[in-house]
């Protein structure tokens, strides 16, 4: 089983991309299980949502207190959301940032920034980084394919907002290809 | 003076009430206390709806006076499809009934929500106003006898000013119930823009058949609200109710008026105009206001609300306009 | 058809397929989605034939439902925690009435404090209205026990309850096998209720009953529920037959044969205690077993008591108790297995939300608890905050 974790704030799509990517995984004929932090959270505050993706069906309910995985959406929540709190060794971190962060965690982490707003911003036309960072975590993490976010960005969207997504999580993808 | 006299069946114009096969809706044998006003007047309003829609109605009713005294298992008086639910949810029950005729396409089935003033004005409100916001096509009809008189005469928000309840009791200076406290729900009705909202009394039959076999094929929300003087509550001889409702409307107290869509569209003239104290007087809840020791502005007070309701619903006839 | 859903957004289009006539919606946190969704279906004309509501409150929610299907229609609702609380009224009344009403209740906790994530109080606040309750394991059985619930509640005459745990399930996005139109419509007959409101056959719904009749009035219904046992059963195996899948039913055992110590629970943690089973048992070979209440009303004492009675041990695991008492689920289970030589344990957990692991539960299974014990109970706090009553407090 694979898990992981978003963090991000509301209105930036955070259970939107948990949804996109446990549907990703179903479009793999993999079971997946993507679920919110079941808060009441209003624009701006922090956010967490969660996905789990294994080959056998996924009977637990906890939240995800070791991912393997964990994407931030917005690094401004990193410290107060704890956000790199328990992943696992060799574990992934894809961070929402258009410079490389200082971190530790990179001795025992893969981590790898993006630019995911300034793609979402030149593709899409607004701040919503979150399909972005799905084409980037695809080349990144090897875990889904970009055929398959493509495919779950358009049952979530349509017509040239999902064209538009689209485009970004392809330019994310190349771009994280090309540099890991 | 010829409406006066005449009338009943003689005339031409004669009533549901008055006609050989009426429908008995609610038929002999229930166990309403003598002299009742509402029996009297569910069995007038319900039976002008029958013969409105050629028997095709349905009935929700609160819990209350009316519910009790008509069905208790075994024995049952009402002749139509009859459900009690609740005390404060007729009117969502009956909301239910109207939504399962409309996909059943049998709207030709028409649905009445009937209850008392705690039932309507008191615990009921919220699904009353939800019903009326939703236009749903039922016609409630509140049988306002101004208290509880299920439970032993309480006050609810229909309780007239200065009236002795069992929980407004007057004592020292304490007059009864508050003046100036309790809700307009006719008017609060009209506020939700609703196609037909009326004020009827068992003591004008001809007028209340007519508003009743006019709103029940109206479709969406009506609501019509009916006097029912109560012999046991308010304290007078049992062969009076309908002589006490005729008072009422005479003296200003109870304003007979129609409205639609928001708009009072009329109201019924007081042929022959009574001060207040001929009301009052007759009735054991205002006995307080009366006698050596009772303060005189009270009457004053209850006399300026029949003059303000003769003004606003335009009661005084012709000199009026 | 399989699909990737939103476990709310799966249930409307479930309960859609059962072609519900009248559908009242009002919204209470973490249900909302589900009615939403029904709506979306009666909008778009994908549901038709349906009158959907948007009520004024709760009490209107379950209202409109009573009245719809005492005029002889399939009438379906949902709600949540403050909101059964505040329809608590007319959820009596509709068993009272014997309407089989479904209603989804997407399991809250009960305040105060205000709380919006999950337990189970509020279904239990319910046991006693006459209501059938069920509860789903996953949003697979979730979808499967609506299409059941209908069949089951029509069958019995008497409103059913179909518990789904907030937010966990609601809110969760996960693989659901949805039926087809035709195979339900196969399942499921129209409903053709024996008695309604007609003015072809007029008749009074609702009437006083004396004390000279009451009681005969609630024990027929207390039989109309011993009857629902072998409904739920029977129903659970047509619907195994027609779909190729397990669900429903009133009990199911996970290892049980030859376990010493068998876990109780309802709904969703159900998932979570089986994972930490399995990896109990492949290092203490096989002690450990589960058994899963999916009907909680009527209560199956027989079924529970034949299967816990091979057992050392029974730890009853719920998210729910009665406050000066304990365990709600616990002393029925212990009452189900009056006169056998076990043991039975309570564990209060999940409350509000508290998170429930692996890790928690494997450390609680391990260590037999003597009195009840409340799994991750911050005991920092209870003492920081709790002050011992002294003698002079009692005048």
């Amino acid at each position: 089983m694979f898990q992981i974790r978003i963090h991000g704030r509301g209105g930036q799509g955070v259970v939107t991309a948990a949804e996109m990517l446990s549907i990703s995984a179903f479009l793999e004929g993999k079971h997946a299980q993507a679920f919110p932090s079941f808060g009441s959270e209003r624009m701006g505050a922090p956010v967490v949502a969660f996905c789990r993706i294994s080959e056998k069906e996924i009977r637990l309910r906890e939240p995800i207190l070791c991912p393997d995985a964990v994407i931030i959406q917005d690094r401004t929540v990193i410290e107060s959301a704890h956000a790199f709190e328990g992943v696992n060794n060799n574990g992934f971190a894809l961070i929402n940032s258009p410079s490389d962060l200082q971190c530790d965690l990179a001795k025992t982490i893969n981590v790898k920034c993006i630019g995911a707003t300034e793609i979402a911003l030149e593709q899409v036309g607004r701040p919503i980084p979150n399909a972005v960072l799905l084409g980037s975590f695809a080349a990144f993490t090897k875990i889904i394919t970009i055929d398959s976010v493509i495919k779950a960005i358009n049952t979530k969207f349509v017509g040239s907002i999902a064209e538009k997504n689209i485009k970004a999580a392809q330019v994310a993808y190349e771009q994280t290809l090309g540099e890991i | 003076m010829s409406s006066l006299t005449m009338g009943g069946r003689f005339g031409k114009n004669t009533t549901v009430q008055s006609a050989y096969d009426r429908p008995n809706t609610l038929t002999s044998g229930h166990r309403a206390c003598q002299g009742c006003g509402e029996a009297l007047a569910a069995r007038s309003a319900v039976d002008a709806a029958y013969r409105a829609t050629h028997g095709n109605v349905a009935v929700v009713n609160a819990t209350g006076c009316l519910e009790v005294f008509s069905c208790v298992f075994p024995e049952n008086s009402w002749n139509i499809p009859w459900m009690h639910s609740l005390f404060g949810n007729a009117a969502a029950v009956a909301s239910g009934v109207a939504a399962a005729y409309k996909v059943q396409r049998r709207e030709n089935i028409r649905v009445i929500a009937q209850g008392g003033d705690g039932g309507t004005t008191d615990i009921g409100m919220g699904c009353l106003s939800g019903m009326f916001d939703r236009n749903d096509d039922v016609l409630y009809i509140c049988y306002d006898n101004q208290a509880y008189m299920n439970t032993g005469v309480q006050r609810s928000s229909a309780t007239p000013s200065l009236a002795r309840t069992a929980t407004t009791l007057p004592d020292g200076e304490y007059r009864g119930n508050e003046v100036h406290t309790g809700k307009n729900v006719p008017e609060i009705a009209m506020a939700h823009g609703i196609p037909y909202v009326a004020t009827a009394s068992i003591g004008d039959l001809h007028d209340l058949e007519t508003k009743v076999a006019k709103a029940i094929n109206i479709r969406g929300a009506k609501y019509i609200q009916i006097h029912c003087p109560c012999p046991l509550g308010w304290g007078f001889p049992t062969g009076e109710t309908i002589r006490l409702a005729k008072l009422a409307i005479k003296s200003g107290l109870y304003p007979l008026f129609e409205a639609e869509h928001g708009e009072l569209v009329g109201s019924t003239p007081i042929e022959e105009k009574i001060p207040v104290e001929d009301y009052l007087r007759v009735q054991k809840r205002f006995a307080h206001l009366f006698g050596k020791k009772a303060n005189p502005d009270a009457i004053g007070v209850l006399q300026n609300l029949a003059n303000k309701n003769i003004k606003k619903y335009r009661l005084g006839g012709m000199s009026d306009e | 058809m399989l699909y990737q859903l939103e476990g709310s957004q799966a249930l409307a289009r479930a309960i859609a397929l059962c072609r519900p006539k009248v559908v009242c919606a009002y919204p209470i946190t973490p249900q909302t989605h589900i009615v939403e969704g029904l709506g979306e279906l009666v909008h778009s004309g994908q549901l038709q034939d349906c009158e959907y509501l948007n009520v004024e409150s709760e009490m209107g929610a379950i209202s409109v439902a009573i009245g719809s299907q005492a005029a002889g229609v399939r009438s379906y609702t949902a709600t949540s925690s403050q909101g059964l609380l505040y329809m608590m009224e007319a959820v009596y009344n509709a068993s009272g009435l014997e309407l089989p009403i479904v209603m989804t209740l997407g399991n809250r906790a009960i305040g105060s404090p205000i709380n919006i994530w999950n337990d189970h109080a509020d279904a239990m606040s319910a046991r006693d209205a006459g209501w059938l309750m069920m509860f789903a394991e996953s949003n697979q059985e979730a979808v499967d026990l609506h299409i059941q619930a209908f069949k089951i509640a029509e069958t019995v005459k008497c409103p059913i309850m179909i518990c789904v745990d907030g937010f966990i399930l609601t809110h969760a996005y996960e693989q659901v096998d949805i039926p087809e139109q035709g195979e339900v419509d196969e399942f499921l007959p129209e409903y053709s209720p024996h008695i309604f409101m007609d003015p072809k056959r007029p008749l009074a719904i609702g009437a006083m009953v004396s004390p000279t009749d009451f009681m005969e009035v609630r024990y027929l219904s207390h039989l109309r529920q011993k009857n629902a046992l072998k409904v739920i059963d029977q129903v659970s195996l047509e619907f195994s037959a027609k779909f190729k899948r397990n669900s429903g039913g009133l009990i199911r055992q996970y290892n049980v044969e030859n376990a010493e110590t068998v876990i109780v629970a309802m709904g969703s943690v159900l998932g979570t205690i089986k994972d930490t089973v399995d990896e109990l048992n492949m290092t203490k070979d096989g002690q450990f077993g589960v058994l899963s209440i999916i009907s909680y009303r009527p209560f199956p004492k027989q079924e529970i008591r034949d299967i816990l009675k091979g057992a050392k041990r029974v730890i009853v695991l719920e998210k729910a108790f009665a406050l000066g008492r304990g365990g709600i689920l616990a002393e029925e289970v212990e009452m189900a297995l009056k006169g056998e030589n076990v043991g039975v344990s309570s564990v209060i957990a999940g409350l509000g939300g508290k998170i429930i692991t692996k890790e928690m539960l494997k450390e609680c299974f391990l260590n037999p608890m003597e009195n009840e014990c409340f799994l991750g109970l911050n005991q920092e706090v209870v003492n920081r905050e709790y002050r011992p009553l002294v003698n002079n407090d009692v005048q």
